[in-house]
């Protein structure tokens, strides 16, 4: 583990040293993968002109869970988003040599396509999560703290397990890419809002089948000292971690399967 | 023979035919989040910058059937062409450069308005009561998105051509399409800007791509106020197709010093 | 007894390839990519491994790698089912797909070599000893801390090499290794494989279309065709029946009938250029071209050396397996 560790570490250093090679262009595009985000935020503002609350959350309430879910989704951007470029690696016959190493292919995969820019959206996430939690007017226990880490990481294994689920569906499918982007930055979008205002069935979609109401919604509940409007079960504000550990099952399962469709039909 | 190149723009992009389902699936899906948020905020005030909750619904699915005909999520042709070299034998064919891009342009943006424009738009209406346009505003509208359309191209046309001054010209190129898309309306309709802010972004070209077409299908421009929107947007696309030009005059004089 | 380090045993890879079929319906077909092949190679022999495009080749490569899970037989490599040990296997071969790189593009050469060290666990003082070694084999010192996009092929080739060799493998498999190579660094490239195989005793299994490759380097020859190993033997025997035909190429000055020479007979003739074969065993390339100035006018000339895959064609022909 922590040998791997050490070679991921090194396999990204590469990367970053090949990227550095394209200073000014970084720069410029960190400024761009930042804005990407940031205009939904200006928007959350603009919204907030109009009403005092939405759906009962304040507007640095709703930060808050803007925060939350930015912090997961630019995690799991960084580190596992990679995987999107499957689909050029299988085609350009780059995935075998992958193959004909000792390492996992998944691993390698999310190591060589590692781009430093993509921290442009965490550095935007981070910023409007600090910002909320000074404004959302709650004491700060070690207890909430806790909550609040936890669950940005729960959020960022649930976001990187759909996006492996996705990758993985390429292996049979061309090029899902586009569907896959609708429940990753979809997902985004989506918990960046309290989930009362979602319809039945979209509400039902991201408990139960991406379970993507865990990466800020139900946590934020907690932190925010908020009343839960769909159940009365107080442990479910508790879950991410679970349903964060269940969906890293079901990547593993999905990406190990896919890469034994690919080794049965080479395509 | 820019009929000929639209033709061959609108082919190209006709042969992607999963691509197209898998991106109205994705469009459709912003298009529903988008106006879940906007049915809680007019759940709570009837009229916003003269929008009701229809108007703001509409205007929300259509918007997402703007994006990929306007190319608003970025557009590198010529760029590419730029990187590889191969510019230099388009930049001396005997066409006008400018034109035939914009033809090419146009069958793109043609395929894309069908495939990708109309179908969120149909899914929105299956699940909200959403406005149809006046019938004498259809005329209008559609010339509104020619412009629309132009405005859109001048500046991509531009930004591609900045790539003979600057290795990497996406980096600038992203930052042009966030700006775009929020001043331009589609992550929130101007109309529910602050005063100040959407001062700004009427003065400012972004707004012809996609906010007036939009006003105008829902009939917010009745009469002569019609032509004063159709004029402002052929004033910004006339404005920066012309900036287009001189920028590649500079491009041909750069060339030509170069020697290729 | 030497060891077998590769035993295939009755391998058999299928595809289903969708073809169309009208407008939207499609068919699907079973094609038989590698079909009951049966093999062994021993420890510390060098083969050619050769045939035509979609002979089947890259099919049993990547079964032998563990990339591809045979349909039907057995394949062990160093003693382990490659489909079911694919990392440990990973450890004890080495492979070279010559068209693509396995470097780090953007990096000095000598970076990919220090993260194919971690990743392949290397110690590092066989690290070091195999650098040094490598480095002075191949000459590589001059463009170790050259990008490897700026490299030119041959430097890149012989990056490939090293990096494949760098964990001491048992096997490397090389496709195309002296693909689109000048003269010297071909020479180089093959007197590198003798050493590693001479002194290390790593066996070397060898894809190609250059023939001058395998009778450099392989004593073996394994020639697969649709699917099956048509040949399997040592290469004078092929030379002798099929290799010293060679073709003459010739430019008249001006276009007329096949020429009619005694010992060459006229396989293609294209306006003013024609194609004479010959038996190089029986007629010296000189006699021949002085045979045919004695009776039209040459403007150039060049002499062609059988093409491998023309080889397989004609034993594939004659039926011979």
């Amino acid at each position: 583990m922590v040998e791997t560790l050490a070679v991921y570490r090194r396999l990204i250093g590469a990367r970053i040293r090949s990227q550095y090679q394209y200073r000014a262009s970084f720069a410029l595009f960190s400024v761009g993968q930042f804005l990407t985000t940031f205009v939904d935020f200006l928007a959350l503002l603009v919204v907030f002109t109009h009403v005092r609350q939405l759906a009962g959350w304040s507007v640095w309430q709703v930060a808050f869970l803007y925060g939350l879910s930015g912090v997961a989704f630019s995690l799991a951007d960084v580190f596992v988003s990679q995987v999107e470029y499957l689909p050029d690696h299988v085609k350009g016959g780059t995935f075998d040599h992958f193959l004909v190493r000792p390492r996992g292919a998944l691993f390698q995969l999310c190591a060589e396509e590692f781009e430093l820019r993509r921290l442009g959206k965490l550095v935007e996430g981070g910023l409007v999560l600090a910002l909320a939690c000074g404004r959302v007017g709650v004491h700060w226990t070690a207890a909430r703290i806790i909550v609040t880490a936890v669950s940005a990481m729960s959020g960022a294994v649930i976001f990187g397990s759909v996006w492996v689920v996705g990758a993985a569906c390429n292996f049979w499918l061309i090029d899902a890419r586009e569907v896959v982007n609708s429940f990753t930055y979809g997902g985004n979008f989506l918990t960046q809002y309290p989930l009362p205002i979602y319809g039945v069935v979209l509400r039902r979609i991201l408990a139960f089948v991406v379970p993507l109401a865990f990466v800020s919604f139900f946590p934020a509940l907690y932190v925010l000292g908020k009343h839960d409007p769909f159940t009365s079960l107080g442990f479910v504000r508790f879950l991410s971690p679970l349903v964060a550990g269940a969906t890293l099952v079901v990547a593993r399962l999905a990406w190990n399967a896919g890469v034994r469709h690919y080794r049965s039909t080479g395509s | 023979m820019y009929w000929e190149v639209a033709k061959r723009g609108f082919r190209r992009y006709s042969t992607y035919r999963a691509a197209t389902v898998a991106g109205v699936v994705t469009n459709s899906v912003f298009a529903f989040i988008r106006a879940y948020i906007l049915i809680a905020i007019f759940r709570q005030r009837a009229h916003i910058g003269g929008f009701d909750v229809r108007d703001a619904l509409t205007y929300t699915f259509v918007s997402q059937g703007f994006l990929m005909p306007m190319a608003m999520f970025g557009w590198y042709d010529i760029e590419q062409r730029v990187r590889t070299g191969d510019i230099v034998s388009d930049l001396y064919r005997p066409v006008d450069f400018q034109g035939y891009w914009f033809a090419l342009d146009g069958g793109r943006a043609l395929y894309q308005a069908m495939a990708r424009g109309v179908p969120p738009v149909l899914v929105g209406a299956v699940f909200f009561s959403l406005r149809a346009p006046p019938v004498a505003a259809l005329p209008v509208f559609a010339v509104s998105c020619v412009l629309g359309l132009a405005v859109s191209f001048a500046l991509r046309f531009l930004t591609n051509l900045l790539s003979f001054w600057i290795i990497d010209v996406r980096g600038p190129a992203q930052v042009l399409v966030m700006v775009e898309l929020f001043l331009g309306g589609v992550v929130l309709p101007i109309a529910l800007f602050p005063r100040t802010l959407e001062v700004l972004a009427r003065a400012l070209p972004f707004a012809s791509i996609a906010q007036l077409p939009l006003e105008v299908y829902l009939g917010k421009h009745p009469g002569v106020d019609a032509l004063t929107t159709l004029a402002v947007q052929a004033a910004w696309a006339a404005a920066l197709l012309l900036a287009g030009r001189a920028v590649l005059g500079a491009v041909m004089r750069k060339l030509a010093v170069q020697g290729g | 007894m030497t060891q077998e380090l590769i035993q295939l045993r009755d391998v058999t890879k299928t595809f289903t390839v969708a073809r169309k079929a009208g407008r939207v319906r499609r068919r699907f077909e079973q094609v038989h990519a590698v079909d009951h092949i049966s093999f062994t190679v021993a420890q510390g022999t060098m083969v050619g491994y050769i045939g035509p495009n979609g002979a089947g080749k890259s099919t049993t490569i990547k079964m032998l790698t563990g990339i591809l899970v045979p349909t039907s037989g057995q394949v062990r490599v160093a003693g382990l089912e490659p489909s079911r040990n694919r990392v440990e296997l990973a450890r004890r071969i080495g492979v070279v797909f010559g068209q693509r790189t396995q470097l780090w593009w953007d990096l000095p050469l000598r970076d990919s070599f220090d993260l194919l060290r971690s990743i392949y666990r290397v110690p590092g003082a066989r690290h070091a000893r195999n650098m040094a070694a490598f480095t002075e084999l191949l000459d590589l010192a001059p463009f170790l801390d050259v990008p490897v996009r700026q490299l030119s092929l041959g430097q890149r080739m012989r990056g490939e090499l090293t990096a494949a060799l760098l964990h001491d493998p048992d096997i490397v498999y090389l496709d195309e290794p002296t693909i689109g190579l000048d003269v010297v660094s071909k020479a180089q490239v093959r007197d590198f494989l003798t050493g590693i195989n001479r002194e290390r005793g790593t066996t070397v299994l060898l894809t190609t279309h250059d023939l001058s490759d395998i009778e450099r380097l392989c004593r073996r020859i394994l020639i697969i065709d649709l699917g099956h190993v048509i040949y399997d033997g040592d290469l004078p025997t092929i030379r002798r029946r099929f290799g010293d035909e060679r073709t003459l190429v010739v430019d008249l000055e001006e276009a007329g009938p096949p020429i009619d020479v005694p010992g060459a007979v006229v396989d293609r003739v294209e306006g003013s250029r024609q194609w004479l074969r010959f038996h190089g065993h029986q007629l010296s390339a000189s006699e021949l071209v002085a045979r045919v100035a004695e009776r039209v006018r040459l403007v150039d000339l060049a002499v062609e050396e059988t093409d491998i895959e023309d080889v397989v064609r004609r034993i594939y022909l004659t039926g011979r397996s």
